[in-house]
């Protein structure tokens, strides 16, 4: 019997309501069954798509080395996607059993994936090209050598195999503006080196409108731009786990030192007036931002901070330098610093592991005889473009001499410093890093005594901490009875 | 069944069935999946295993989560009463016969198409507290008492009431179902109130809002659930699903979100949206209680 009488829908519909199945789902084919070998370019071989979080110039510069690649060798093409919000899509992806076979991640993204099963330990690759080039020694901690150490450990999940590798990465230092430094009578030359000095400095550099007392440009805020005021307990010689790896951050005095700190600011400037003074900051990555505008004299900022200038503040004077020191005495030792990276991973169900790998190796080599730009190879081109330091230890003569920062051996150094630190590779951290945050906020705000708000995420995160571990248990228990490991990352 | 009903059948599902599928697979399935995560141990990446009411008992002696929900009510109770009298005075102006009543009806509503992230990013420069166009205007206001206005959005005691300011910015929606509703009442009931020497006050009391009743229970009712799940504004104003500052405008949606889709914790967050769909539906219930009473249906 036909759905529809000729009588009452014609010809017409009916082909039209045909049409429309047949669209619906080729639609949904398209987008469930993603097709194989269908684009133009690296016909005939493996096929790999590579999910990245960059746009614009950072985009381009790993499309670049993607073309790099492809043009290097006959066996794998890369098909290079930019998209925003990148962790939430892959975790979508992967949890559909669809993932692409390389995306790009952040690294506290890292154990919370792997925790979960959701990313291919590297391990393996390493070890079949260790055999392959019949190398001696443990082939992983051999591959892993390359990297400047924070880069390295940073990419090592829970049961310390390796889970991604770095793409580019970024290490903090402190900026300073030379004109503001000239006007408040300070040696435009010479930064504060230790915490002392850069409170004094601050003093020094504020200025307020003598009328009304509001605050018209401020030396240092601990919170402009307060990205890694998490790390702030370790600057002051503390804590996130203690040693027997159970939750620290209310138990270790140095950790309340920190906030003390932070609170010292607020009472310095005063509340309510530095809530507005703040309050009229544009945000980050646009001419308004405090650090641009001269309202804020020193600033932590990442190594991407000259390439900001340079586009939002042309002309600015400003300086780079060490990471304050804790006293006099910590200045013969290592600096501090925050050491970051995005990085490079290979989820659970890809569908082309070992091509993606591929890609991956020939991302964590360089040609380190490199002389002029078009020498640059794989990380050091990637890192050049996109301005930041390398986290190869190995840096080729071009690179570092021709480098768009004319700063960037101060970023090389600080990254090799045995005190550069880097987020706890932890399952709970996203959720003890926004407890932190809010710890501090409520501290600086004068909502709360640094004993209190620590005391705050002690408690909550001792049960959570725990309440992780057991999941990540019972998840094994369940798959193994299932019939053997739910994928590779659920092995110990 | 008889023939010619089975094909009527027949001919309905043809129609409706690519809807009917699609509801099923889009709606209803994963309504009805997050119920059963509400029970279990899930991150999204791994199968769900299933622990009881373990998720619940937590909600319950989790402060963040009451936090949330105390800092959802206050936006509520502030906002849906707030908007309720704006839209419908708006609405009472634009049904006047004035010239130009179709220009300022469209402007009014122009805000209403205005994406919620491209009015949040606006909103953002409104409210600074040193730049900002409300507080250049209400400088010289505080200063009559020697103060100065808040900083809005740097202040954990304004920053909830600055989002519940802006939300009166999308009123348009509600201001057109008001104005239909009032052009639905009787001119007849008008005519006879006034000869009976109802002045306009004792007409809108008396005749005006009893003839729009169900209108304003409706755009109640729909402002409460809308208000219930509030997160673009704040997710974009506060920088993050943190609620800054100092999670004073941490609304329920953004800790159900973070909670999915940082932590992985996916069952407590389908655990959370269920408590939410529970509370909406007994706020509903309630309002539909007094409503009973008060709201008046002409036929």
């Amino acid at each position: 019997m036909a759905l529809f009488p000729q009588s009452f829908a014609g010809r017409r519909t009916l082909s039209a309501f045909t049409l429309a199945l047949v669209a619906s789902a080729g639609f949904l084919a398209e987008g469930c069954f993603r097709g194989k070998d269908a684009a133009p370019g690296g016909a005939g071989r493996v096929r790999v798509t590579y999910w990245e979080k960059w746009t614009g110039a950072e985009a381009a510069a790993m499309q670049e080395v993607v073309d790099e690649f492809n043009a290097a060798q006959d066996r794998v093409w890369v098909d290079f996607v930019s998209m925003a919000q990148i962790d939430r899509k892959l975790l979508v992806a992967t949890a559909g059993g669809n993932p692409p076979d390389l995306a790009g991640i952040w690294q506290q993204n890292i154990t919370s994936f792997a925790d979960r099963g959701a990313l291919l330990a590297m391990d393996d690759f390493m070890r079949a090209d260790a055999s392959a080039s019949q190398s001696s020694g443990d082939a992983v901690d051999g591959f892993m050598a390359r990297y400047v150490p924070v880069y390295a450990d940073m990419c090592r999940a829970s049961g310390g195999r390796v889970y991604a590798l770095p793409t580019t990465p970024s290490v903090v230092a402190l900026h300073w503006n030379k004109a503001l430094f000239r006007e408040a009578g300070l040696d435009p030359e010479r930064p504060p080196r230790t915490r002392a000095e850069l409170d004094e400095f601050a003093r020094r550099l504020t200025k307020r409108d003598p009328a009304t007392g509001a605050i018209l440009q401020a030396g240092f805020l601990p919170q402009e731009p307060g990205w890694w005021l998490w790390a702030n307990p370790l600057w002051f010689g503390g804590s996130f786990l203690d040693g027997r790896g159970e939750i620290s951050i209310g138990r270790d005095p140095a950790n309340m030192e920190s906030t003390r700190w932070l609170r010292s600011y607020t009472e310095e400037y005063g509340n309510e007036a530095l809530q507005r003074f703040a309050s009229g900051f544009g945000t980050f990555g646009t001419p308004q931002s405090a650090f641009f505008t001269g309202k804020v004299a020193m600033i932590l900022q990442g190594v991407w901070m000259n390439n900001y200038i340079r586009q939002f503040a042309p002309g600015l004077d400003y300086g780079v330098a060490d990471w304050p020191a804790a006293d006099e005495a910590a200045l013969a030792r290592a600096p501090f610093t925050v050491a970051e990276a995005d990085v490079i991973v290979i989820p659970s169900g890809a569908r082309h592991p070992e091509a993606a790998w591929a890609f991956v190796r020939y991302l964590s080599s360089a040609n380190p005889a490199a002389r002029s730009r078009a020498e640059l190879r794989g990380m050091e081109r990637l890192c050049f473009l996109q301005e930041k330091n390398s986290p190869l230890r190995e840096w080729s003569p071009y690179f570092e001499r021709e480098h768009p920062h004319p700063k960037i051996s101060l970023f090389r150094r600080l990254s090799e410093s045995p005190l550069a630190v880097y987020a706890p590779s932890i399952g709970v951290w996203q959720e003890y890093y926004r407890e932190i945050n809010t710890a501090n906020e409520k501290v600086r705000l004068l909502e709360a005594s640094p004993e209190e708000a620590f005391a705050y995420v002690q408690a909550r995160m001792e049960p959570s901490w725990r309440r992780h571990r057991e999941s990540v248990a019972r998840q094994s228990r369940v798959s193994l009875s299932a019939g053997g490991p739910a994928n590779r990352g659920d092995e110990p | 069944m008889m023939h010619g009903e089975t094909r009527r059948l027949l001919r309905g599902l043809g129609f409706t069935g690519l809807w009917i599928v699609g509801l099923g697979v889009f709606t209803a399935y994963p309504v009805l999946a997050s119920l059963y995560y509400s029970f279990c141990d899930y991150s999204i990446l791994q199968r769900p295993v299933w622990i009881g009411l373990e998720n619940f008992r937590q909600l319950a002696t989790d402060d963040v989560f009451w936090l949330s929900l105390r800092n959802t009510l206050f936006f509520a109770a502030f906002s849906v009463p707030l908007g309720t009298i704006v839209s419908l005075s708006l609405a009472l102006l634009l049904n006047q016969e004035v010239r130009g009543r179709a220009f300022f009806r469209a402007l009014f509503y122009l805000p209403s198409i205005v994406p919620a992230v491209a009015s949040s990013m606006l909103w953002l420069w409104i409210f600074n507290g040193q730049h900002g166009v409300l507080n250049q205007a209400l400088a010289p206001v505080f200063a009559l008492w020697g103060g100065q206005p808040p900083a809005w959005l740097g202040d954990p005691a304004w920053a909830k009431p600055a989002l519940v300011l802006m939300s009166l910015w999308g009123v348009g929606n509600s201001t057109i179902i008001y104005l239909a509703g009032l052009q639905d009442v009787p001119r007849e009931l008008h005519e006879s109130a006034e000869l009976d020497g109802a002045g306009p006050l004792r007409r809108l009391w008396h005749v005006t809002l009893p003839m729009i009743s169900p209108v304003i229970y409706f755009n109640v009712v729909m402002g409460m659930i809308g208000a219930m799940q509030v997160f673009t504004q704040a997710f974009i104003m506060s920088g993050g699903p943190d609620g800054n500052p100092a999670r004073s405008t941490l609304f329920y949606a953004l800790y159900l979100y973070s909670t999915a889709f940082y932590d992985l914790r996916m069952g407590y967050a389908s655990a959370m949206a269920w408590v939410l769909f529970l509370f909406i539906a007994g706020l509903t219930w309630f309002a539909n209680r007094i409503a009973a009473k008060r709201v008046h249906y002409a036929s």
